[in-house]
């Protein structure tokens, strides 16, 4: 293209224009972890990283207060596990049936309805899980409470299916005709096909749907805010109250004074919280980056 | 054609053929499942909320400390923070989204951008909280105020404003932009005049699910925006407001009126979920159509 140098200068101005427009999210991303360090690293100065980490008692409150985060660390990995292993195999399996089992038109249906579960307001599924799982469960099982580890892992799955599901099922989509087509002509049943072709040629796809999902329930709040009892300690069965770190946050950061330790401990959560969904994103990257599919060739 | 096969393969093969059907019915119970936990989740909240609403519930103030009256600040306060979101994250989202699916050359550059964004968008919203409170809040000294939210949700907000806009743009025909170099349009010109128009009402689809994300928030504007109760709608942006999500969450587990409160739960959350799924089912109907359109 033969420009003037004017417009040619004028051209780069715009580039860099949105160049900066595009970095703003790696900026973000930066003052976040910034704005946590600054807010949450001053507690460190009182209290030891081994205490906060591995401390058993989180009486923030108490006289002197007690800053172990042990039994919310444990809380949160709980339900995460937990609601996982509700929710994988209902989302990887409805993905499943909607790229390769379902009809056009029952597809047509189920995939809105699968986006709509996912647009539903996690407060609204805290609050579903309060007034109506909880008692049900109370009462059908004879639980001293509802609000527990099991509730709070059950209404989390129910967040992290759709998640799940629509990532899965892009995966299994977009496994090649051939491949399909070669397994059905060497006379696989459809299933067979499924089981030991698609699958297998989706499982990095899935495994990203995976990891992305748990990111998702680790980092929830409204819903162990609201379902999972708030009891601060090691659960010993499925059914003890338990208090995973972004409830925690949520429900002491109204009452703590500004800047106290209380405060910086609250953020020092923050930190570890932001620290492991970065893991688990960083990983569904990896693995999405390193096992891309191409095409029938890069298998 | 079965002619090679011995009644022994035939029996297998119907093995095989079972094992499919039991498979498959699996399957699709599985996926049902998704559907009967949406079904009845809205049909509880629509059997339970729908008593409670009234015109007035929609339009006025709430009364004797929120166990009467209506809802009216709240849904007002939800709506101005998701639109304030949306304002503030669209001209940054659909800015990010032509860097990278216009100038971007595939490289680490790039490619640290894209990572930035998809950690962007798994940040948990209790985290987006915090930092809201750190930054608008005390930093910048907005306090607790409608601007401090919207910022906060906007940040929130913008990996998907990014991934939408991205697919629109995307999704126009490369022949557009070499029609447009053809007459001898520049790069900026050729976005400005023949691509944006183009790629604007998938990207306009895409901003209505930010909003709705937006409006069903509450864990990033729990420490930022949000109060439980102020007598008067606000009137700048410098103050603090009500919003729809916190109301259900305050209401629901606060306070010493909770089952007295009950009713008014259930409508808020009704009203929410009628907010935000109609938005939904209105960005689907839009895509819908578009896609309609482009074939």
């Amino acid at each position: 293209m033969f420009l003037r140098s004017g417009q040619r200068a004028r051209e780069q101005m715009i580039r860099l224009f949105f160049f900066v427009a595009a970095a703003t999210s790696i900026i973000t991303l930066s003052l976040i972890m910034l704005y946590l360090l600054l807010e949450g690293l001053p507690l460190f100065k009182t209290v030891s990283v081994l205490d906060f980490i591995l401390g058993n008692d989180w009486y923030p409150t108490y006289d002197p207060p007690s800053f172990g985060i042990f039994p919310l660390l444990v809380a949160s990995f709980a339900v995460t596990v937990l609601s996982s292993l509700i929710a994988v195999p209902l989302g990887v399996m409805s993905a499943v049936y909607l790229a390769e089992i379902a009809s056009p038109r029952v597809r047509g249906i189920f995939k809105p309805l699968i986006e709509l579960l996912a647009a539903l307001p996690s407060v609204v599924i805290g609050f579903f899980g309060l007034v109506v799982v909880a008692p049900f469960l109370q009462d059908t099982f004879d639980m001293p409470t509802g609000l527990n580890l099991f509730t709070a892992s059950l209404m989390l799955a129910f967040m992290s299916v759709p998640t799940i599901c629509t990532i899965s099922e892009d995966a299994v989509y977009s496994v090649p005709k051939d491949l399909k087509s070669a397994s059905l002509a060497l006379g696989a049943t459809r299933w067979e096909t499924m089981w030991r072709v698609t699958l297998p040629a989706s499982l990095s796809g899935i495994s990203t749907a995976v990891i992305l999902g748990m990111s998702r329930s680790i980092g929830e709040t409204m819903v162990t805010l609201m379902v999972a009892g708030g009891a601060a300690m090691l659960p010993l069965s499925l059914f003890d109250p338990v208090r995973p770190m972004p409830a925690s946050i949520a429900a002491e950061m109204a009452e703590t004074p500004f800047r106290s330790e209380h405060y910086f401990a609250l953020f020092a959560i923050g930190i570890a919280l932001f620290l492991f969904t970065l893991m688990f994103n960083l990983l569904a990257d990896h693995i999405a980056h390193k096992h891309r599919q191409t095409g029938a060739a890069t298998l | 054609m079965y002619g090679s096969l011995d009644a022994h393969d035939l029996k297998r093969l119907g093995a095989r053929k079972r094992k499919q059907g039991v498979m498959f019915l699996l399957f699709r119970v599985a996926a049902l499942v998704n559907g009967i936990a949406l079904a009845f989740i809205c049909g509880f909240l629509l059997i339970k909320g729908i008593p409670a609403l009234s015109w007035e519930f929609l339009s006025e103030m709430p009364r004797d400390s929120m166990t009467a009256g209506g809802i009216w600040p709240a849904i007002a306060g939800t709506a101005i923070l998701a639109l304030g979101a949306l304002i503030v994250a669209f001209p940054l989202g659909v800015a990010s989204a032509v860097y990278l699916s216009e100038y971007a050359k595939p490289g680490r550059v790039t490619r640290f951008i894209r990572l930035g964004i998809a950690n962007l968008a798994g940040v948990p919203s209790v985290v987006f909280g915090l930092f809201g409170l750190a930054f608008f809040v005390t930093f910048f000294g907005w306090g607790v105020s409608i601007l401090s939210g919207v910022c906060t949700l906007a940040v929130l907000t913008l990996p998907i404003i990014i991934g939408t806009a991205e697919e629109a743009l995307k999704n126009v025909p490369d022949t557009y932009r070499q029609a447009s170099y053809g007459l001898g349009a520049t790069k900026w010109q050729t976005i400005r005049r023949v691509v944006l128009p183009a790629a604007l009402p998938g990207m306009l689809t895409g901003s209505i699910l930010g909003l709705s994300r937006a409006a069903g928030e509450t864990a990033a504007i729990m420490f930022t925006a949000a109060v439980f109760f102020r007598p008067t709608l606000p009137s700048s942006i410098f103050d603090s407001v009500m919003a729809l999500p916190y109301h259900i969450y305050v209401l629901a587990t606060a306070g010493t009126e909770i089952d007295k409160t009950r009713p008014l739960q259930y409508g808020s959350a009704l009203v929410l979920i009628a907010m935000v799924f109609s938005l939904n089912l209105f960005a689907t109907w839009l895509r819908a159509r578009l896609q309609r359109k482009n074939q």
